[in-house]
C-alpha cells in the first residue's frame, strides 16, 4: 500500500496499522481457513508436540517421558559407531541420486516437451509409472535376486561375462550400487512431474517473440526463455528432489532387507526406522530425525541460495 | 539478441519466418533424435514394470525355469483369481472394500484441490500480514520428517474422537503441505495485472480464484491431483482404523498376498492390482492438460 507516506510510526499506529491489514484481506484470512485448520490439527500441533521427544528418554509406555537433556545426541555422535556410518552411507546416497536425479528430471522433462501431445503423455507416464508401482520391489528382487533365476544374474551368466551367481543383495560390496539404481528408478516423481507441469505453463507465444529476437536453437531457448519462466518449478523440485534424497530407505528396506549386510545401505532414515519401530526408542530416534530435519534445512538453505533469484 | 539478424530474418521470406516461430530451429532429424534417446532410456524404466505384468500372468510352472523368460506364451489369470479368493474369505464382502477405497481417494483428492488451491492463491497473489510466514512454515513442514509424528497425529485423533471413523482416513491427507507449495509455486508466474484487472472490474477474490487463475494453472492443479489421488490410493490407515469394514483395498491386498499359495505370482498380481488405478487417473489428469493448453494464454 502507500509505504511512501508513512514515516516513523509509533507501536500504537503500527498495531492500527496492522489490524487494518487484516480486516482489508479478511477475504484472503476466509480462503485460506480451510487448508490452515486442517493443516494446523493434523500437520502442525503433531510437530510441535515431536519436537521435544528427542530430548527425553521415551519407550511409548513410560508416560510421561523423561527428560534427558541433550544426552541423546551425545550418544549419537560419540557412541553410536553404526550412526557415523548411516551418515557416510546417507551423504553418498544424496550425492548420487540427488543432483542425479534432478538433472535427468529435468533434462527428461524438458526432451519430452520437444515431442508431440500424443508422445509427451505416453513417455511422461513411462518415466512416471516407476513411483506410482507401489509393490514393484518384489521385481527387482526378482532381477537381482542372488541365484542364477535373477534375471541380472542369468543374463550376465548366459553373455557370459560372469561364471556364477553374483549375491547382488547381500554381499556389502554390491548392495549400495544395487540400491542407487533403484533409487534413480523410482526418482522421476514428484519434482519431474512439477517439472513437466512448469514447461507446459509456459507461453508459447514467448518462444515465437523469442523467434523473432533471433533464438536460433533449442538451447538459446532453453537459457533464455524456459529456464527463467519456470524457476518457482525448478525450486519445488529441489525441495522434493532433497527430501528424498536425505530421507531414502524404504528402497533399500524393502530390497536389501533390514538391517543389510554390514549396514551397507543403512541410511539416517533406518537408522532412526530401527531405533523407533524396532526398539521403540522413540526419544533416540526423534533425535536423530532432527539431526536429519536440520541437515535438510540447510541444503535446502544452500540451494534456494543458488536458484536465489528465482525465488520472490 | 542481435537485432540485425531478426530483422533480415523478417525481410526474407514471411512464411519461412511463420513456420520459425513455431519451431524455433527445429529440425526433424533433432525430433527423432530425442525420440531414441527417450526410448532407450524408456525401455529400461518400463522393464520391471513390464515383469510384474508378465509375472502376474504367468503359469506357476513357468515361473522356475531357467532361464527365466521374459514373456509368457500361456498367459492365466490363476494368480488373479487366487488374489480375489483369499479376499473373498474375509469377513466384509469385496465390494465393501472397494467402496471405502475409492470414497477415501475422491474425498482426499477433491478436498485436497478444493482446499490447496485457494490457499496457495492466497499465499502466492495476496499481500497480507502472516503471509511470509505461512510460507516458511509450509517448507519446513515439507521437510520435517519425524517418525514420531505419526504417533502424535494418533494422539490428536485420539482426542478428537476419530479413532475407528472413516474421517480418520481422510482427514489427515487432506492438507498436503507438498500439494500446497507446488501451487504456490505454480501461481506465482500468474501476472499481477491480471489480478489487478479482474479487482477494477469488481470481481472478488473467491471469483478471481476460481474463474481466472484456477483455469490457468491445469498443470500444476492436476500434477497435485495426480500426487493426491496416488497418495490416497495408498492409504492404509493400519493403525487408526481396526474395523474390517472400513479398511481400504491396499490393505486387504497386501493382507492376501502375504497368504498366498503360490506367492510370488500372487504379490505381483496384487501390485498389478493397485497399480492400476492410479495409471487411469494419470492418464485422464495429463489428457486434460493437453486440452486446456490449446486455449490458455496469460500475457504479461
Amino acid at each position: 500500500m502507500d509505504k511512501d507516506q508513512i514515516g516513523v510510526r509509533t507501536k500504537q499506529e503500527q498495531r492500527r496499522q496492522l489490524w487494518l491489514q487484516i480486516k482489508q484481506n479478511k477475504e484472503a484470512y476466509l480462503m485460506l481457513a480451510p487448508f490452515m485448520i486442517v493443516f494446523t490439527i493434523f500437520t502442525i500441533i503433531p510437530v510441535i508436540m515431536s519436537l521435544p521427544i528427542g530430548l527425553t528418554d521415551f519407550d511409548m509406555v513410560k508416560y510421561p517421558p523423561t527428560w534427558v537433556g541433550l544426552s541423546n545426541f551425545y550418544n549419537l555422535f560419540l557412541n553410536d559407531s553404526i550412526f557415523i556410518k548411516a551418515i557416510r552411507v546417507t551423504l553418498v546416497f544424496a550425492v548420487f541420486t540427488g543432483p542425479l536425479s534432478y538433472f535427468l528430471s529435468f533434462m527428461l522433462a524438458w526432451l519430452i516437451n520437444e515431442l508431440n501431445q500424443t508422445l509427451k503423455v505416453i513417455f511422461t507416464l513411462i518415466f512416471y509409472a516407476p513411483s506410482m508401482a507401489s509393490g514393484v520391489y518384489a521385481v527387482w528382487q526378482l532381477i537381482f535376486s542372488g541365484d542364477s533365476y535373477g534375471i541380472a544374474n542369468s543374463t550376465l551368466m548366459n553373455l557370459g561375462i560372469t561364471t556364477s551367481a553374483i549375491q547382488w543383495l547381500t554381499d556389502s560390496k554390491y548392495i549400495l550400487t544395487v540400491v542407487i539404481i533403484v533409487q534413480l528408478w523410482v526418482s522421476m516423481g514428484a519434482g519431474f512431474l512439477a517439472m513437466r507441469a512448469g514447461f507446459q505453463n509456459i507461453d508459447k507465444a514467448q518462444y515465437e517473440a523469442g523467434a523473432i529476437e533471433g533464438i536460433k536453437n533449442r538451447w538459446q531457448e532453453l537459457i533464455y526463455i524456459t529456464i527463467p519462466g519456470m524457476g518457482p518449478s525448478l525450486m519445488f523440485a529441489a525441495v522434493m528432489q532433497i527430501v528424498s534424497a536425505f530421507t531414502a530407505d524404504i528402497v533399500a528396506r524393502n530390497l536389501v532387507g533390514f538391517p543389510s549386510t554390514d549396514y551397507a545401505a543403512h541410511t539416517i532414515m533406518t537408522h532412526a526406522f530401527d531405533y523407533g519401530w524396532i526398539r521403540y526408542e522413540m526419544g533416540y530416534a526423534s533425535a536423530i530425525c532432527m539431526i536429519l530435519f536440520i541437515a535438510m534445512y540447510l541444503a535446502n538453505k544452500l540451494i534456494s541460495g543458488l536458484l536465489g533469484k528465482y525465488m520472490d | 539478441m542481435s537485432q540485425t539478424s531478426a530483422q533480415a530474418k523478417q525481410k526474407t521470406d514471411p512464411r519461412r519466418l511463420k513456420a520459425s516461430n513455431r519451431r524455433a530451429g527445429r529440425k526433424i532429424g533433432g525430433s527423432i533424435a530425442i525420440f531414441l534417446f527417450l526410448l532407450i532410456l524408456g525401455l529400461f524404466m518400463v522393464l520391471p514394470i513390464w515383469l510384474m505384468i508378465v509375472n502376474s500372468i504367468k503359469p506357476v510352472n513357468e515361473m522356475f525355469i531357467f532361464p527365466p523368460k521374459w514373456y509368457t506364451l500361456n498367459p492365466t489369470l490363476d494368480n488373479f483369481k487366487d488374489t480375489y479368493r483369499v479376499l473373498g474369505q474375509m469377513w466384509v464382502p469385496f465390494s465393501r472394500y472397494v467402496f471405502n477405497s475409492i470414497f477415501v481417494t475422491v474425498a482426499v483428492t477433491v478436498l485436497q484441490c478444493v482446499f490447496a488451491s485457494m490457499a496457495a492463491f492466497c499465499l502466492a497473489k495476496v499481500k497480507f500480514p502472516g503471509n511470509k510466514l505461512i510460507n516458511a512454515i509450509i517448507v519446513l513442514a515439507l521437510l520435517y520428517n519425524s517418525n514420531v509424528i505419526y504417533l502424535m497425529q494418533y494422539m490428536v485423533m485420539a482426542e478428537l474422537n476419530m479413532i475407528n471413523r472413516m474421517s480418520a482416513l481422510i482427514l489427515p491427507s487432506v492438507a498436503s503441505s507438498m500439494g500446497l507449495y507446488l501451487m504456490r509455486q505454480s501461481m506465482t508466474s500468474v501476472p499481477d495485472a491480471m489480478i489487478e484487472a479482474a479487482k477494477v472490474d469488481g470481481a472478488n477474490l473467491f471469483t478471481i480464484c476460481w474463474r481466472i487463475v484456477i483455469p490457468n494453472q491445469k498443470p500444476a492443479l492436476m500434477t497435485m491431483a495426480i500426487f493426491a489421488f496416488q497418495g490416497a490410493w495408498n492409504i492404509t490407515g493400519g493403525s487408526v482404523v481396526y474395523d474390517e469394514s472400513l479398511k481400504t483395498l491396499p490393505t486387504v491386498i497386501q493382507q492376501a498376498a502375504s497368504a498366498g499359495i503360490s506367492r510370488q505370482g500372487v504379490t505381483m498380481a496384487a501390485a498389478v492390482i493397485l497399480f492400476v488405478p492410479p495409471v487411469l487417473f494419470f492418464i485422464l489428469a495429463q489428457s486434460q492438460v493437453m486440452e486446456t493448453m490449446a486455449h490458455s494464454g496469460i500475457k504479461d
